[in-house]
């Protein structure tokens, strides 16, 4: 009959008004400023610069390599190199951006950055709370202001984090048998003049083993910067 | 029966314009009821705004606005002071004098509707005989002030929109104007307060309101959605819809011109409320014997509201018409019964009275609603939608 749909839809919204008042689960609002909804670990906002250890300058991973900075559609990166080399967190002596500036008005969030790196130096941020009243010097974030701690990191993107660590860990444990075999082939080398180095092929399936696969092989973005 | 607080506005009026010279008394005391009206219905209008943001959004299942003081009780006035500070736009190539006429004339239009309607008891500001003729005839010239703002805007959106409300208002002028006729029929009086007095009559503690009659009962309903129409409610909101035309006729308007159109929309929602309860609902009358200690305004308040209520839920309810639909409806469905409802108005006054007439009277008019119903049902091709391809 005619408007029993009508009668059917009052009786919808009815329901929908006074549960509202009684059924807490109806009411999906999060009240933001003081309610807050769990954070998503896949989600992601602007780059951030990770550091190891305490000290940000010192624990910086990036190596001012500026694949990042070429790679970022945008173009809202701009990196400059230094002249000197610094001891990184590995005490290994490295190249080190005096500058590393990113516009995060620019920014269009698209994770490129992240991809490319070869270093895990660049990750994505959740944090989302960035108005300012400055849209210009307020948006433009320097070194300091982008970095931000592995714990940080692990705080933020937990399971993506904890790849990356044991990534890492892997890469230094056969740099370090690699850098073992070579000191060892060099005193063998020393010891005995003819004697071929056999140990350099256990080092041969290093690069592989990478398993997010960063397309572009460090010593490659060396030479291009 | 009738206490001091019914009557404690008439009592307070006279008091204050004794102080006055008696030449002066009696435009003192329509200065007065003028400065009430326009100070009670606007304020009506702040609550009614936040209720309609309240309720809507807890028929969606959300909070609504909630910030502003406790509850969010202070809404209408963040509202007003936002749309105060706005910047006032007026398109280069719009008639500026038009353009600016069109709000002020709308909100005075709305108001003026409140002269016949009474209050409350000895309330009425202006007793007219012909109360409901003046009512319609100034209700009418809303459709100018719409038009006008549309014409002047130079908007083509505003133009369609204003374009659109003409011919909805006009077409449901119609069965608004037949559907209260009945009233007029049975009451045998176009004044408002003679038909407030038929209706505040009780026979074993009951109103004789002419809702609880079929004739009044049909026309109510008819009444109710004519007037939903006729102020661009929600589903027959076509004229500001904003998914295809932006705001509709009020889009050029900002700042407290538009400010003035939402509150020309809401009072003049609340004078059509006021009328219908008028017409159906017994005005000012209790709705039972054993009430009517109660003071005769707060019940006309009460319906008032309670009807804003109505408007609110439907709103919350049904998504809007297409134009055709609109028409077909108005044309086809609402003025036929409306008619109808006449001639059973006209059997029921001539009837003797007792059962036989409510049950001939109900039958007529249920029988047309669903004969009508099923015909235009079928014509349309309501019902679920069937898909040529998708499926």
């Amino acid at each position: 009959m005619l408007g029993e749909g009508i009668l059917k839809g009052l009786g919808e919204t009815a329901r929908n008004f006074a549960g509202s008042f009684v059924s807490a689960d109806r009411l999906t609002t999060i009240q933001y400023p003081e309610e807050r909804a769990a954070p998503i670990e896949a989600t992601r906002d602007f780059p951030f610069l990770v550091y190891d250890g305490a000290d940000w300058e010192a624990g910086l991973r990036c190596v001012a390599c500026q694949i990042c900075e070429k790679e970022c559609p945008p173009k809202c990166i701009y990196i400059v190199k230094s002249t000197d080399k610094k001891p990184d967190a590995l005490g290994k002596p490295q190249i080190y951006p005096t500058r590393f500036d990113i516009d995060i008005s620019v920014c269009m969030s698209c994770q490129i950055c992240v991809e490319v790196c070869p270093f895990e130096a660049i990750k994505m941020d959740t944090e989302f709370e960035l108005s300012t009243t400055d849209r210009f010097g307020g948006l433009l974030y320097d070194k300091k202001e982008l970095s931000r701690s592995n714990d940080y990191y692990h705080k933020i993107h937990p399971t993506e984090a904890a790849e990356v660590d044991a990534r890492l860990a892997d890469e230094k444990a056969k740099a370090d048998a690699k850098a073992k075999a070579a000191a060892a082939a060099a005193a063998a080398k020393a010891a005995a003049g003819s004697v071929a180095p056999k140990p350099a092929a256990v080092s041969a399936p290093a690069a592989p083993a990478v398993v997010a696969a960063p397309t572009v092989k460090p010593s490659e973005g060396e030479k291009q910067g | 029966m009738i206490g001091k607080a019914d009557q404690i506005f008439v009592i307070l009026a006279h008091w204050l314009v004794s102080f006055l010279p008696a030449v002066l008394q009696h435009a003192a005391m329509v200065l007065l009821g003028v400065v009430a009206i326009i100070a009670t219905f606007p304020a009506l209008f702040a609550i009614t705004v936040l209720l309609e943001r309240k309720g809507l959004g807890r028929m969606q299942n959300r909070y609504g606005p909630n910030r502003v003081g406790p509850y969010g009780i202070f809404q209408p006035i963040a509202d007003g002071i936002k749309s105060l500070t706005k910047e006032d736009i007026v398109p280069l190539s719009a008639d500026a004098v038009v353009h600016f006429l069109a709000p002020v004339f709308l909100v005075v239009i709305v108001f003026m509707g409140y002269a016949v309607l009474p209050i409350g008891r000895n309330m009425t500001l202006v007793n007219m005989d012909a109360g409901l003729l003046f009512f319609f005839a100034v209700g009418a010239s809303s459709e100018l002030s719409v038009f006008m703002a549309g014409w002047s805007s130079r908007n083509k959106y505003s133009l369609l929109g204003a374009m659109r409300a003409v011919a909805q208002m006009i077409s449901y002028e119609v069965p608004l104007l037949l559907s209260s006729l009945a009233v007029v029929m049975i009451t045998g009086s176009l004044s408002l307060n003679k038909i407030v007095d038929a209706q505040n009559q009780y026979s074993h503690g009951l109103p004789h309101w002419y809702v609880f009659t079929p004739w009044g009962f049909a026309g109510f309903v008819l009444f109710g959605i004519a007037a939903t129409a006729e102020t661009n409610r929600s589903p027959f909101d076509l004229p500001e819809g904003e998914s295809e035309l932006v705001a509709g006729y009020f889009t050029e308007y900002s700042g407290f011109k538009f400010a003035l159109f939402f509150l020309g929309e809401y009072v003049g929602m609340m004078g059509i409320s006021g009328l219908g309860a008028t017409l159906f609902l017994g005005g000012y009358s209790a709705p039972l014997q054993i009430l009517g200690f109660i003071p005769s305004w707060i019940w006309f308040f009460a319906k008032i509201m309670l009807a804003m209520c109505a408007f609110i839920w439907v709103r919350g309810t049904l998504p809007r018409l297409r134009q055709d639909q609109l028409m077909n409806f108005a044309w086809k469905f609402v003025l036929p019964l409306t008619l109808l409802n006449l001639m059973v108005a006209g059997l029921w006054r001539f009837m003797s009275e007792g059962l036989l007439r409510w049950v001939v009277c109900s039958a007529i008019l249920l029988l047309a609603y669903i004969v009508m119903g099923r015909a235009g049902m079928k014509s349309e091709h309501f019902g679920p939608r069937s898909y040529r391809y998708a499926e």
